[in-house]
C-alpha cells in the first residue's frame, strides 16, 4: 500500500521511495528510506497534507508525494 | 579566523549564533546570490568571525540554501565548521554531519539541547561519539548558554591547529563501499586539482552532482568507469544510487546511535507538542484559532500597541518639526530652503518613520510565532488553499500581513526557503489592500455610498484578492513556470521563544527600515517636494498651484485616465502623490480642490460620477504600492530594473481592471 492510504496511527515500514529528482533526494535526506518505520499522525484540516512521525521527529508531506512511497503496515510483517 | 555555523533547521542554530556573537552581528550578502547570511564577531574571542549559514538538511545542492552553504565551505574555506546538532533528534541531524565530515574540513560538533535530552532520561556517550565520528563533540544547551565557553575553546583549538576529521569513510564492506572506493580512485587526481577530498568528490559524483562533475573535468573513459561501478552497486544492492548512499549513511548513524545514545523515553516536549496540536491543528479548531491569533496580532498592531506608539512618535516628530520650523523662521532662512526642510524632509521622512512602531510591534509578534514553532503549523494548515495558486502554505503569513502594511509583509517573505515562492509571494502582496488605503475608501464610500459603506469596502478587499489569484495563476504559468518547491517541512516541537532572539530580530528589522527611510525614501520625498513647489522655469509656486511641475505632469498623464472616467488633472496629480504614501491621495485632492480636509460629496461630485468613483477606487486598490513598499521590494528582489517592471505592470493591471469595471457599470446603468 502507499503511504497516503495508511490509516492514521498505524506504524508501517517503508518498502520503496519512488518519484524522481529533487523531491525524492530530499525525502531520502530527511530519513525516509527503505526499512524505516513511519506513522501517519494526522491529516491537515483541509484534507491535505499529512503529518508524519519517523526517526523521533515530525514532518509534513503532501498526499500526492506520499502516494509515491510504498509501505507495509507493521502488523502484517 | 573564519568559522561557519552549519546545522539543520530548528536545531537552535540562531540561538547559538546570538549567544556567541551577541549584538556584534551584521547582515552580508554572498556574491552572486540574494540569500543573505549573518556575520558576527565572537564575544571574547578577538579575530574570530562566525558566519551563520542557512538551516539545511543535506548538502545536495538542490535548494538555494544548500548550494550557498556548500559553495561557502568549498570556496571561502572557513578555518573550522561548527556543526550544531539537536541531541533530541540526533539521527536525522547526524546525516548532515556525515556529509560535512566528507568535506574534510576542521570541524567540531556542538550537541545542542542536551538539557532536554537529559531531562527525559536520555544520554549520550560524548567520548564514544567523538571517537566514532572522528571529530570533537561538545555538549551544550544554547538557550541556557551552557557549555558554550567550552565549545569555543575546542573550536579555537581545532581551527588553530587545523585538525581535520580523523575518518571520512563511513561505509561497511559491501557494494556501496566498493563503488565509493573505485570512484574515489578514479577521481583522485581531479579532486586534488580543485582542492576537495577524493571521497567527497566520489560521493558527489555518484549522487550525480552536475556542478562537481563538470568541475572535475573527467574524461569519457573515466566517466564510463564510474558508470560501471555505479551500475554494479545498484544491481548488487538492489537500491538506486541516491537511495544506496542515503541508506549507507543512515545505517552508520543507526549503528553509532545504538552504541552511544540512550534515546529519551517519551519526551515531555514531544508529548506537550502533541497536546497543543490537538487544538492548533485540530480539524475544526485549527482555522478559527488561527483567525483569532492573527486577529489579535492585527488588533494589537494596528489599533492598540502599534498605533499608540505610532501616534506618540508622530506627536514627537510634530513637536520637533514645529521647533525646527520656528527656529528657521526666527533665523530668517530663505523660504524655499525652509520649505524644503519642513515640507520636504521633515514631512516626508516623518511620515515614513511613523510606520516604524507598527513594523517593530508586528515583527515582535511574528518572531514569537516563528520561534515557538507555530508558523510551520500555519503552513501545514493552509497549504491546500495556497497550492491552488501555485504556492505553498509558507506564503500564507506574509500575504496576510499585506493587509496591514506591504512593507513588513515583503520583509517577512525572507522566511520562505524557495526563491521562486519568495519572489512570487512578494509580487502578490500588493494585491492585499493595505491599511493606508483605508482613508481613500472611507472618503469615497462616504461621498458616494453613504448607505453601503461596509459592503463596498468588503467588495474592494475581495476584488483585490480575486485579481491577486488571477495574477498568481498567470505568474505561475509565465514568469514562474518552475515547479514549486515540494512541501516537505519539519514540524518542530513547540518551544518557549527566547527573548534575546526576539529582540534581536526586532532590532534588525527596525534598523533595516530606518536605513531605508533615510536613503531611498528620503531622496524620493525631496523629488516629490521639488516637483510640487517649482514650475517649469524653476520659480517657486504655492501648494496646490496649477503651474507646479507636478501639476504639469498630472495634466500630461490625465488623458491616460480619461477612459477610466476621471481625466481631471487634479485626480492624476493626487494619484502621483499617492506614490509617497496612499494617505496622500486624499490630502492632495483636498489641497487641489481648495477644500482642505473637508473633502465631501460636494467637492468629489464635481470630479466624479458614481461609475468613475468606483473605477477610481479600483485603480487605487491595485496601482503601484508606495515608495516605502517599493524600496522594500527593491531590496528583497535585489534589482532596481525588476522593481520598476513590477511597478509598471501593477499600474497596467490597475488600469485594465478599472477600465473593465467602469465599462461594466456604464453598461448596467
Amino acid at each position: 500500500m502507499t503511504l497516503d492510504n495508511l490509516p492514521i496511527g498505524k506504524p508501517a515500514i517503508i518498502l520503496t521511495v519512488g518519484g524522481e529528482g529533487d523531491l525524492r533526494c530530499h525525502l531520502l535526506d530527511m530519513g525516509l528510506i527503505p526499512h524505516t518505520e513511519v506513522t501517519v499522525r494526522k491529516v491537515a484540516p483541509l484534507g491535505d497534507p499529512l503529518e508524519l512521525y519517523l526517526r523521533g521527529y515530525t514532518m509534513t508531506l503532501r498526499k500526492e508525494d506520499a502516494a509515491r512511497i510504498e509501505v507495509r503496515p507493521k502488523e502484517e510483517i | 579566523m573564519l568559522l561557519a555555523l552549519v546545522g539543520n533547521q530548528n536545531c537552535g542554530k540562531t540561538t547559538l549564533f546570538n549567544q556567541l556573537t551577541g549584538s556584534n552581528q551584521h547582515v552580508g550578502n554572498f556574491p552572486g546570490v540574494t540569500i543573505e547570511h549573518k556575520i558576527g564577531q565572537i564575544i571574547g574571542w578577538k579575530n574570530y568571525d562566525l558566519v551563520d549559514l542557512p538551516g539545511i538538511y543535506s548538502i545536495r545542492p538542490y535548494s538555494g540554501e544548500e548550494k550557498v552553504s556548500r559553495d561557502f565551505i568549498i570556496e571561502r574555506k572557513p578555518d573550522a565548521i561548527i556543526n550544531i546538532v539537536d541531541a533530541t533528534n540526533i539521527e536525522r541531524n547526524l546525516y548532515l554531519t556525515l556529509q560535512l565530515i566528507e568535506m574534510g574540513k576542521p570541524m567540531v560538533l556542538a550537541l545542542n539541547m542536551m538539557d532536554e535530552l537529559l531531562g527525559n532520561h536520555g544520554s549520550v556517550d560524548i567520548q564514544k561519539l567523538s571517537d566514532r565520528l572522528g571529530i570533537p563533540v561538545v555538549p551544550i544547551a544554547a538557550a541556557k548558554n551552557d557549555g558554550v565557553d567550552e565549545l569555543m575553546r575546542v573550536v579555537a583549538e581545532t581551527a588553530e591547529n587545523a585538525v581535520k576529521p580523523r575518518r571520512i569513510d563511513f561505509c561497511s564492506a559491501g557494494p556501496v563501499h566498493r563503488c565509493i572506493h573505485t570512484v574515489s580512485h578514479v577521481v583522485e587526481d581531479h579532486a586534488d586539482k580543485i582542492g576537495v577530498p577524493s571521497r567527497f568528490a566520489a560521493t558527489r559524483v555518484i549522487e550525480e552532482d552536475a556542478e562537481i562533475i563538470s568541475a572535475l573535468k573527467l574524461s569519457d573513459n573515466e566517466l564510463e568507469l564510474i558508470g560501471h561501478a555505479v551500475l554494479e552497486m545498484e544491481n548488487e544492492g538492489g537500491l538506486d544510487r541516491n537511495a544506496a548512499l542515503a541508506e549507507m549513511r543512515y545505517r552508520f548513524i543507526e549503528a553509532v546511535c545504538s552504541e552511544c545514545v540512550i534515546k529519551a523515553q517519551e519526551s515531555k516536549e514531544m508529548l506537550c507538542s502533541v497536546k497543543i496540536d490537538k487544538v492548533l491543528t485540530n480539524k475544526y479548531l485549527a482555522i478559527p484559532t488561527f483567525i483569532a491569533i492573527m486577529g489579535f496580532i492585527f488588533w494589537m498592531t494596528f489599533s492598540v500597541l502599534g498605533k499608540w506608539l505610532s501616534d506618540l512618535l508622530a506627536l514627537g516628530i510634530d513637536e520637533v518639526t514645529a521647533l525646527v520650523d520656528n527656529a528657521l523662521t526666527a533665523y530668517g532662512l530663505n523660504p524655499v530652503v525652509h520649505s524644503l526642510v519642513i515640507d520636504g524632509v521633515f514631512a516626508g521622512v516623518g511620515s515614513m518613520l511613523s510606520f516604524l512602531p507598527i513594523i517593530v510591534v508586528l515583527f515582535f509578534f511574528l518572531a514569537i510565532l516563528e520561534d515557538t514553532g507555530y508558523m510551520s503549523r500555519v503552513a501545514f494548515v493552509m497549504d491546500k488553499l495556497l497550492r491552488r495558486i501555485g504556492l505553498s502554505g509558507r506564503s500564507f503569513v506574509p500575504m496576510l500581513i499585506g493587509f496591514g502594511c506591504s512593507v513588513p509583509a515583503i520583509m517577512a517573505t525572507r522566511t520562505l526557503s524557495s526563491e521562486r515562492d519568495r519572489k512570487m509571494t512578494m509580487l502578490l502582496i500588493p494585491f492585499m489592500s493595505c491599511s493606508a488605503k483605508i482613508p481613500i475608501y472611507a472618503v469615497f464610500t462616504a461621498a458616494f455610498f453613504p448607505d453601503h459603506r461596509g459592503l463596498v469596502m468588503t467588495c474592494l478587499y475581495v476584488f483585490g484578492m480575486l485579481v491577486g489569484i488571477i495574477a498568481a495563476k498567470v505568474l505561475s504559468k509565465t514568469a514562474f513556470t518552475g515547479k514549486p518547491v515540494p512541501f516537505v517541512m519539519e514540524l518542530p516541537n513547540y518551544r518557549m521563544p527566547s527573548l534575546k532572539s526576539v529582540l534581536l530580530l526586532m532590532w534588525e528589522k527596525a534598523w533595516d527600515f530606518i536605513r531605508r527611510a533615510f536613503t531611498v525614501i528620503f531622496a524620493a520625498t525631496i523629488v516629490i517636494w521639488f516637483l510640487q513647489h517649482f514650475d517649469v522655469r524653476l520659480n517657486v509656486v504655492g501648494e496646490g498651484s496649477t503651474d507646479s511641475l507636478l501639476a504639469i505632469i498630472g495634466t500630461w498623464i490625465a488623458p491616460v485616465f480619461a477612459p477610466l472616467g476621471f481625466g481631471d488633472w487634479r485626480v492624476a496629480t493626487a494619484l502621483l502623490t499617492g506614490l509617497m504614501a496612499k494617505e496622500a491621495v486624499i490630502s492632495t485632492l483636498g489641497v487641489l480642490m481648495n477644500v482642505g480636509a473637508n473633502l465631501g460629496s460636494a467637492a468629489l461630485g464635481s470630479l466624479f460620477t458614481l461609475p468613475s468613483a468606483v473605477s477610481f477606487l479600483v485603480f487605487c486598490l491595485l496601482y503601484t504600492p508606495c515608495v516605502a513598499a517599493l524600496a522594500a521590494l527593491r531590496r528583497e528582489l535585489g534589482s532596481g530594473v525588476k522593481t520598476v517592471l513590477v511597478m509598471i505592470s501593477q499600474c497596467c493591471v490597475a488600469w485594465l481592471a478599472a477600465f473593465c469595471v467602469y465599462a461594466l457599470i456604464g453598461v448596467i446603468f
